[in-house]
């Protein structure tokens, strides 16, 4: 199922003070895979996507894409490379229509400047054109919530789940190759996470994004990911197939605790 | 309306009042009252006779508080639920007492003053003030009168309450007409000459300035024929332009900017020299607060320093196309015409928003604003050194300055307001051009993705550093236009053209007039350029020019209290400073999705 190597993260430590965000960290990621970062609160996933999208530089350590190094460069530059991140607490243009916001994504992949929209001219014209219909298209992988009347109205009358949906419309705008999707599902009800569970597999399958995926939900975990990756106090502690991760004793000690007689 | 809820309502005796309301509304109306009379507002303003011989401006100055403590006192917030009371005596005699309070406040003053020694710290305070307050007559009487005055005027603002709405609606339409007329003289009059309705003016207006009785009976009797029977078509015309959706919509703003745009260009051959200065002045910052609206309105960079760019194209021009000789500073002198000069001026200001933008770009928020607001003084500091001093003249300026040559056909100059007014509004027209395009494209979306989430728009791949130095850059070419248009028409530049007062008060006309929206800037500086003035400039109302900037301040806080989206907002803007409002709206009109079942509004997802 895995094609080749895409993202590769070598020996990525950084420190704030005197904490240890993250240690010594070793991850990659194939063309193709969903791949699952989970671990308790403060392991240091967002961390993680921080770096990775550029927000947050590390330590030491070296992010390689496609063969080339992303370190020192800034989150425009890394999005433009196509990585594409979402936020946990979901971070829309709020005051934006939603056609904007994915419009507003697609900057990196267009380049009409001032001169171009002073004299409105006909390349100024299609690239209008072709952002918003490329917008349009990828807020149709919604189904019909996110389009119709709904295109020109702010994204702040939008309900959570749909804010949430948004925010993956908008990093799918960015036309990406690896998608960060940070808790895609928190806060939704069952029946929406299944669905969005079953939408972050056509993501793979019909648009050929590669996903990495924080997530506290172990059914959507379970079902999705090709490999999980657990993180605690910064390091990585386990990684394999969900069967493998959920009976790895340093997983569940992580999450529950060590037994009383031992932790003496 | 308010008879079919009077079941509901409960009718309170006179003696319920809310006693703590009403002293502290009173004790602040006080204290307001002394700070103006105390300013000399009352005595300075009184030139401008607002009805001749009878009530000057200085008057109202001092009236106008206690009218509107007995307003604000009988005003009571409806909730739902609660019970309703009825308007009635005792809202009367809520607004006299307040009234009263605030009147005791001068009726203090007037003691105090006789009594004690207070001229050597109170620096404003005049003999005149003191005859003014206790109007011709003795102390005594003038504290009576006060206590007398705030009790009437205050029970006129609280009987506005229990007046039917209508007529409420009707007497606050006549008094502003009233008001606008009057304050308006200056230009009503010469527009009235030109149209050949002189005898009207003659009618309305005194010699001397000042509407005469007659004149304010017709004026008040039209505004409220207008009131009962034009207002409400007038409304429902603006609801159904308003409804218009798509073309139609977009063919009346045609429309309507075509009805603007003939008024423009008509306006200016209607009134005399001293009005067109006015406009040419507005114009000015019309277009500088075009320029910083780009700046500050969409891509949210607050620059307090933008002065600096009106006097970068202020200085290029007026070094360029001065035509002293070597005898006199400056020492070189090229001589260009002003559209030879304005091209260079266009690359002086690019370079100088790129070279200030740089480093400032990269902070953000207060850090960002304070560092503009040291740029802006350093630029103006250049000008005046010894360093440049051998081409801008230093503390003297330069000097001298030619017009503006159009093609051999006319010279536009200072001594020809309307010729400057014409040519300002045409670069307003290419700033209001620019503005609009702008925003609705690829760099406007991403200025305003920036606006609302910095580290967001960063990391959906803008790259924020290019895009906020062009905004810089945009705002700067604007402003230095205004500036090379200031310099053409002045004659001169000097540093003390440029002060730190330029940046804010362009900044208040974006604020007061509603950041973001063209229209709401333009309106902005109409109002605060045109009738009050601007830093440097006399306004319509010239007697305000020492009071300028208390007004421009008292303006501005009650403006960020009452209406902080402006005078004319910009849609997105209100949604923002408004969001629980907008989204309960939203909510009524079943815009909002609550439930969030799939495929809830029906069609499956495409494949």
């Amino acid at each position: 199922m895995s094609g080749e190597r895409l993202l590769t993260i070598d020996n990525l430590s950084v420190t704030f003070g005197g904490l240890h965000a993250l240690r010594d960290l070793n991850f990659h990621v194939d063309e193709g895979e969903i791949v699952s970062v989970i671990g308790p609160n403060g392991a240091g996933k967002t961390t993680f996507f921080n770096m990775i999208s550029g927000m947050v530089t590390p330590t030491s350590g070296d992010i390689i894409f496609k063969g080339e190094s992303l370190l020192g460069l800034d989150p425009n530059q890394v999005t433009a490379r196509g990585i594409a991140r979402t936020f946990q607490n979901v971070r829309l243009f709020a005051n934006m229509t939603i056609l904007e916001n994915v419009m507003v994504a697609q900057h990196c992949r267009t380049k009409q400047g001032v001169m171009g929209s002073l004299f409105n001219t006909a390349a100024f014209k299609r690239e209008e054109a072709e952002i918003r219909e490329y917008g349009e298209k990828v807020l149709g992988f919604f189904g019909s919530r996110l389009v119709g009347y709904r295109l020109h109205q702010p994204a702040s009358v939008l309900s959570y789940a749909n804010r949430r949906r948004l925010e993956i419309a908008r990093s799918m705008a960015t036309k990406p190759q690896v998608v960060l999707l940070d808790e895609p599902v928190a806060g939704m009800n069952p029946k929406e996470s299944e669905e969005l569970t079953g939408l972050i597999g056509k993501l793979r399958s019909e648009w050929g994004f590669t996903i990495v995926m924080i997530e506290h939900d172990m059914g959507v975990v379970r079902d999705v990911s090709d490999r999980v990756v657990v993180l605690d106090h910064g390091e990585t502690i386990a990684q394999g197939t969900y069967e493998e991760v959920s009976t790895n004793p340093l997983v569940i000690e992580a999450y529950l605790g060590r037994p009383a007689e031992e932790a003496s | 309306m308010s008879d079919t809820m009077n079941d509901s309502m409960v009718a309170r005796s006179v003696a319920d009042q809310d006693w703590r309301k009403l002293a502290s509304y009173g004790t602040i109306t006080a204290f307001a009252l002394i700070f103006i009379a105390l300013s000399n507002m009352p005595v300075a303003l009184d030139d401008f006779d607002l009805i001749a011989d009878r009530f000057s401006l200085g008057d109202l100055s001092l009236y106008w508080l206690l009218f509107v403590v007995g307003l604000v006192v009988g005003k009571e917030v409806v909730l739902e639920g609660m019970a309703i009371h009825a308007k009635g005596a005792r809202d009367t005699v809520a607004g006299a007492i307040a009234g009263i309070v605030g009147g005791a406040g001068l009726s203090l003053l007037i003691i105090l003053i006789n009594n004690f020694e207070l001229r050597d710290p109170l620096v404003n305070w005049s003999p005149q003030t003191l005859d003014k307050l206790s109007v011709g007559g003795s102390t005594g009487s003038g504290v009576l009168l006060w206590l007398v005055i705030g009790g009437v005027l205050g029970a006129l603002g609280g009987s506005m309450h229990v007046l039917p709405s209508r007529i409420r609606q009707l007497v606050t339409m006549s008094a502003m007409v009233v008001l606008l007329v009057a304050i308006l003289e200056t230009v009503l009059s010469d527009i009235s000459e030109s149209i050949g309705l002189e005898p009207l003016a003659d009618v309305i207006y005194a010699k001397r300035g000042g509407l005469t009785i007659i004149g304010v009976l017709i004026i008040a009797a039209s505004a409220a024929v207008y009131a009962w029977w034009g207002h409400s078509s007038v409304k429902d015309a603006k609801q159904r332009f308003q409804a218009l959706e798509g073309p139609e919509r977009a063919r009346g703003n045609f429309i309507a900017f075509a009805i603007v745009g003939v008024l423009t260009l008509v306006l200016p051959m209607l009134v005399g020299g001293i009005v067109n200065e006015l406009l040419a002045n507005v114009g000015l910052f019309v277009l500088l607060a075009l320029g910083l609206n780009i700046v500050v309105g969409l891509a949210g960079i607050l620059d307090l320093g933008y002065v600096a760019f009106f006097a970068v194209g202020g200085y290029t021009t007026a070094i360029l196309t001065s035509a002293n000789r070597g005898d006199s500073w400056p020492d070189w002198v090229p001589q260009t015409g002003w559209f030879v000069a304005l091209l260079i001026v266009v690359l002086f200001a690019a370079i100088t928003g790129l070279f200030i933008g740089a480093p400032v770009i990269r902070m953000r928020g207060d850090y960002l604003a304070i560092v503009t607001l040291g740029f802006g003084e350093i630029i103006r500091l250049l000008f005046l050194s010894d360093w440049l001093g051998g081409y801008t003249g230093g503390a003297q300026g330069v000097t001298n300055i030619r017009g503006v040559n159009i093609f051999g056909l006319a010279t536009v100059r200072g001594t020809d307001p309307q010729a400057v007014f014409y040519l300002v509004a045409v670069f307003c027209v290419l700033a209001i051009y620019v503005s609009w395009r702008l925003e609705h494209s690829r760099v406007g979306r991403a200025w305003m993705a920036i606006r609302e989430d910095e580290s967001v728009a960063e990391a959906m791949g803008i790259n924020t550093v290019n895009t906020k130095l062009m905004a810089f850059v945009v705002g700067a070419v604007l402003a230095s236009f205004s500036g090379a248009i200031f310099a053409a028409k002045v004659g001169s530049v000097f540093p003390t053209s440029f002060i730190i007062l330029v940046s804010i008060v362009i900044l208040v006309v974006v604020i007061v007039g509603g950041m973001g929206n063209i229209a709401g800037v333009i309106a902005g500086a109409v109002v605060l350029i045109g009738v009050l003035g601007g830093p440097r400039q006399p306004g319509l109302l010239q007697e305000f020019s020492n009071f300028k900037l208390l007004i421009y301040g008292a303006l501005l806080i009650w403006m960020m209290l009452k209406r902080p989206e402006g005078l004319i907002p910009n849609v997105r803007r209100t949604r923002e400073l408004h969001q629980e409002e907008f989204l309960q709206d939203a909510w009524l009109k079943g815009e909002i999705d609550t439930g969030d079942e799939p495929g809830d509004r029906g069609e499956a997802a495409p494949a």
